[in-house]
């Protein structure tokens, strides 16, 4: 009688390759308590069969940690976008429905390709440069409340919720999206970051860079980390200006 | 320079939405306001705008130029983003969607109240003074249009204003957006009143 017990209700948004047209299945799995999303993924991958009986492959969808720190199992779940390993059966509301973020192209069903954040991070360099051909020596050492507050903003994970939830973001558009934005503020504010700080600010004034900001604010509401972006964002926009008055005539007076 | 033209064009947007377009329709608004004085306080006020010196240079710089350029650009603005508010109902999100929404009516609502009042006194064929704008309003439709268009513009100044704090990064943390939101509301409130209160008088 194993089916008259409770089930979970997935109805899944899946798509074969990348080019191919998304359609939905539906997935009836036995309940267990404390199930996340992740383990009833792995459920319909333990035995793929659909709501109707019929044999399917099983979903793809991407994970790494189970802990919330990789960001790579974001999905959008009952309609927002989260991770889908701390996203918990039981706080979900039934039928539970996935589908891949609409902001990045899809690979297969619930996978996405980020590709374009790890690429904004490139173009704002968001590292603190240190390798070179002889021994730079230890670096400055920084308050500790500046860490701490320089530590809330290096949780970000690259888990593409925020751009998932901006209006801005969008194949309109080449918005860089908020969390670059935010590592932008997190490098310049290190001691050694900083030397690189015009670098970045001038990679922020670029095409697609903060100014197509339309300040709808969704990613600090979206954020799983709770990371103050719309801060980071004025910030910004407050360093840019500056920037751009003192280097308007191309004066070297920013040259550090 | 090249690589920042979008940064460029995108604060002169915000910019001149403020300076000088906003002061511009504040400024409007206030000598609108005679009309509650009456036919003599209105025209008078009128005829003095009129006569300012340099005029078509002070309307081309201080009004069209500016005042196109913030809508053609504002209108692709509006265009490049995906509204989303069914999804994330925020308060913030709703007021980016009628910022658009807004943008919108304000730019068909000015161009046709520009094309019936200075465009056509330009042409010779009216006189702006309150006979005019009381004719116009003896319409209904056109009372109802000109409602709408005033509340549609000051509520697109107020929480452009908002944006601008922002966007020049005046106003960075929450607590100061918050207040700046209240303050914002504030000037949406009165200038609403202000322009409606005119609207009334000429109508009424
Ligand atoms: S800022 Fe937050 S929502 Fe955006 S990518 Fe980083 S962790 Fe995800
Ligand atoms: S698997 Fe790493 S965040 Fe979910």
């Amino acid at each position: 009688m194993m089916s008259e017990d409770k089930q979970v209700t997935l109805i899944v948004t899946r798509q074969d390759d990348p080019e191919s047209a998304p359609y939905d299945e539906t997935f009836k799995i036995p309940y267990r308590n404390n199930m996340n999303v992740i383990s009833a993924l792995m459920e319909v991958r333990r035995n793929p069969v659909n709501a109707n009986g019929e044999a399917t492959t099983p979903v793809y969808w991407d994970m790494g940690c189970l802990e919330e720190v990789c960001g790579a199992c974001s999905m959008i779940i009952n309609g927002k976008p989260r991770q889908s390993c701390t996203a918990l059966v039981d706080q979900l509301e039934q039928p539970i429905r996935l589908a891949p973020m609409s902001t990045f192209p899809v690979m297969r069903d619930l996978g996405v390709d980020r590709s374009r954040m790890f690429d904004s991070l490139k173009k704002v360099k968001a590292w603190v440069p240190i390798d070179g051909t002889y021994d730079l020596g230890p670096g400055p050492k920084m308050a500790e409340n500046k860490r701490q507050w320089a530590y809330e903003l290096s949780k970000c994970m690259t888990c593409g919720v925020c751009l998932e939830a901006c209006p801005n973001v969008n194949s309109k558009s080449d918005f860089i999206g908020p969390a670059a934005i935010s590592q932008v503020r997190l490098f310049n504010s290190h001691p050694t970051g900083a030397m690189n700080k015009n670098e970045r600010l001038e990679a922020l004034m670029g095409e697609g860079g903060l100014a197509e900001c339309g300040n709808s604010q969704n990613c600090v509401q979206s954020c799983p980390k709770g990371i103050p972006l719309t801060t980071s964002i004025a910030s910004m926009n407050r360093e840019t200006a500056l920037h751009s008055f003192k280097s308007f005539f191309g004066s070297d007076h920013e040259v550090e | 320079m090249a690589a920042n033209r979008e940064f460029l064009y995108r604060r002169l947007h915000s910019l001149l939405g403020v300076i000088p377009v906003g002061l511009f329709l504040i400024q409007h608004l206030v000598v609108n306001h005679f009309a509650t004085r009456g036919p003599e306080a209105f025209n008078s006020a009128a005829h003095f705008m009129e006569n300012l010196p340099f005029r078509i240079v002070l309307e081309l710089f201080v009004i069209f130029i500016p005042l196109y350029f913030h809508a053609i650009y504002g209108v692709y603005i509006a265009f490049t983003s995906k509204n989303n508010v069914s999804s994330y109902g925020y308060f913030r999100n709703w007021m980016f969607y009628l910022q658009r929404i807004s943008g919108i009516i304000t730019l068909i609502f000015v161009t046709w109240h520009v094309w019936e009042t200075r465009i056509q006194a330009g042409l010779g064929n009216v006189e702006v003074n309150y006979a005019l704008m009381e004719n116009i309003l003896e319409n209904p439709f056109m009372l109802v249009f000109y409602i709408i268009g005033v509340i549609s513009t000051t509520f697109h100044f107020a929480n452009g204003l908002w944006s601008f704090l922002v966007s020049w990064g005046i106003t960075m943390s929450p607590r100061s957006q918050v207040i700046s939101t209240y303050v914002t509301l504030g000037v949406f409130v009165l200038l609403s009143y202000v322009g409606i209160a005119a609207i009334l008088a000429f109508a009424l």
